[in-house]
């Protein structure tokens, strides 16, 4: 059985259909990319995934269960965590209040270790923790929403382009630790437009174009595909 | 002394204003809704506390009985805004989260109109009267002297206010409420139920507006169905120059205005030439919100209004 299952799944907003008809699986310890240009359904999909968006048709399978209808508070606690698309971190809350928000339904005092453990996986954080989330780079921001998400420890991790707006150097280090973090064994749903840095930290990929799949493969098989080689890695 | 005398109902005044202007301020962060029903929801508390106290004894009330008597009053009041601010969110504001802006508002002004005429019609009409309990006294050092009970007017509020803050800032339900005002959709990311998280603000401002009323009671005893209309006002005017949105603004603009309405008064009655008799309270209060709407929208403690990159 797979950890996630989207069966032929619709979302949209209003008229608008942005996704139409998608199926995909996602197993337990795989780091799975969606990727697709911009307003090909990417978010949407994930958004579907975590409630923030209604399907209109299709189902979504979690650990076998059908989490379709499920409000996005009852998704968290059920063991998937979304880092929406622009990070949507707490501005205004400190670096630490924002992480402790992640652990929102556990408590404990495991809550605390939990903490320094993102501090290590991102050091940066732990010199920014008393900060208000609003005064840190887009870089430190992103990091700061990949750790809150964490703090719920998560069976599943939504990513959404946790590279966008970041220099080549940052988005270097941010897929490193996202590949380190799926080694811990986390699975990771990956959502991105950075393709060539998608496909090489990803087991499978799928290749998502005005709201359905179009192409699945391995990521090699990916990287190697003329089709995507010519859309979305820059090549002819 | 006079000027003494003013400072301090200004401060008792202000201290009204300031516990309802709460209520606007924490709803208006969590939904950038005004709820014109909230001078309702004061007026609701104040009745009940009148109630409660009507029960226990009334003017029989005395010596040791007092404190718990008002402390019973003010817990059932605080109860009994709650309550119905819950079903105020319920009925009249929730169906209409995702509508146009315009469309909560006229409906907290319908759910305003409703309860002040529910209210008149149950009463008759007639002013209730708060039973005199209170020890009419005062404490202080010659020329200034301070009511007993402008002194414990003043002091419940501050110290409720100390404890919104700690509420808001150190316990997890109000880490939530702040998650949700910055961002209700990631809020929901990280776990939190919003609908309940936005009950809750409505809950926590109608209790302190429900403790204002009974404050407001033991020291000005009339109460009717319509007494919520201006002090809600008021307290909106304080939420306002302080900087709708703001926790501490909303404290700092409740005794401004308190303190303007009365000290200002009679500064300006001081010009010779110029009297200014009680009535001119409210043209000072409304005018500063005109002064502050035009020169400074964001208020006292306003950010700029750079929300949601």
């Amino acid at each position: 059985m797979p950890l996630l299952a989207l069966e032929s799944l619709h979302a949209g907003y209003g008229a608008i259909r942005a996704v139409r008809g998608i199926s995909l699986e996602v197993e337990a310890g795989e780091t799975v990319c969606l990727i697709g240009s911009n307003g090909a359904g990417k978010s949407t999909t994930l958004r579907a995934i975590s409630g923030l968006v209604r399907p209109s048709a299709g189902r979504v399978r979690f650990e076998g269960c059908d989490i379709t209808r499920m409000r996005p508070h009852d998704i968290v606690a059920a063991g998937i965590s979304h880092v929406p698309e622009g990070r949507g971190i707490f501005a205004r809350l400190t670096v630490t209040e924002n992480l402790d928000l992640g652990a929102y339904l556990r408590g404990g005092p495991e809550v605390a270790e939990d903490v320094a453990r993102v501090f290590e996986t991102f050091p940066r954080l732990r010199e920014r923790a008393r900060q208000t989330a609003g005064t840190l780079s887009g870089g430190e921001q992103q990091m700061l929403a990949i750790g809150r998400a964490l703090m719920a420890r998560p069976r599943l991790l939504l990513l959404d382009e946790p590279s966008m707006g970041l220099s080549p150097i940052l988005t270097q280090l941010i897929f490193e630790r996202v590949r380190q973090i799926n080694e811990e064994g986390t699975t990771i749903l990956l959502v991105e437009q950075n393709a060539t840095s998608a496909l090489e930290v990803s087991h499978r990929g799928y290749v998502i174009e005005s709201g359905e799949i179009v192409i699945t493969g391995t990521g090699e098989e990916l990287a190697a595909d003329p089709r995507v080689k010519r859309a979305y890695l820059g090549e002819l | 002394m006079f000027w003494f005398d003013q400072l301090i109902n200004g401060l008792t005044i202000g201290s009204v204003y300031a516990l309802i202007a709460l209520g606007y301020t924490l709803v208006y962060g969590i939904l950038q809704m005004i709820n014109f029903a909230h001078g309702e929801v004061f007026m609701l508390g104040a009745f009940a506390g009148y109630f409660v106290l009507l029960a226990v004894g009334g003017d029989d009330l005395g010596g040791a009985t007092i404190i718990p008597a008002i402390v019973l009053a003010m817990f059932v009041a605080a109860l009994a805004s709650s309550s119905a601010a819950v079903v105020i969110e319920r009925i009249a504001y929730r169906p209409l989260r995702n509508a146009p802006r315009l469309a909560p508002l006229i409906s907290a002004i319908g759910v305003s109109v409703a309860l002040q005429n529910i209210v008149l019609r149950m009463t008759g009409g007639r002013d209730r009267v708060y039973p005199r309990i209170f020890p009419g006294g005062s404490f202080g050092f010659g020329d200034f002297q301070v009511g007993y009970i402008q002194a414990f007017l003043i002091v419940a509020s501050v110290l409720m206010m100390a404890a919104l803050l700690v509420f808001i800032q150190r316990t997890r339900t109000g880490r939530a409420m702040r998650a949700v005002a910055e961002n209700r959709a990631t809020a929901s990311l990280m776990g939190i139920d919003v609908d309940r998280t936005i009950v809750t603000t409505f809950v926590v401002g109608a209790a302190l507006a429900g403790v204002a009323g009974v404050l407001q009671g033991l020291w000005i005893p009339n109460i009717r169905g319509t007494m919520g209309f201006l002090p809600g006002i008021k307290a909106f005017t304080a939420a306002v120059v302080g900087g709708i949105g703001s926790v501490p603004g909303a404290m700092v603009g409740g005794f401004f205005l308190g303190l303007t309405e009365t000290v200002g008064r009679e500064l300006l009655s001081a010009i010779p030439g110029v009297h200014l008799p009680n009535e001119w309270s409210d043209v000072i209060a409304f005018s500063l919100l005109v002064l502050v709407l035009v020169f400074r929208p964001t208020g006292i403690f306003g950010e700029r209004v750079s929300r949601r990159a």
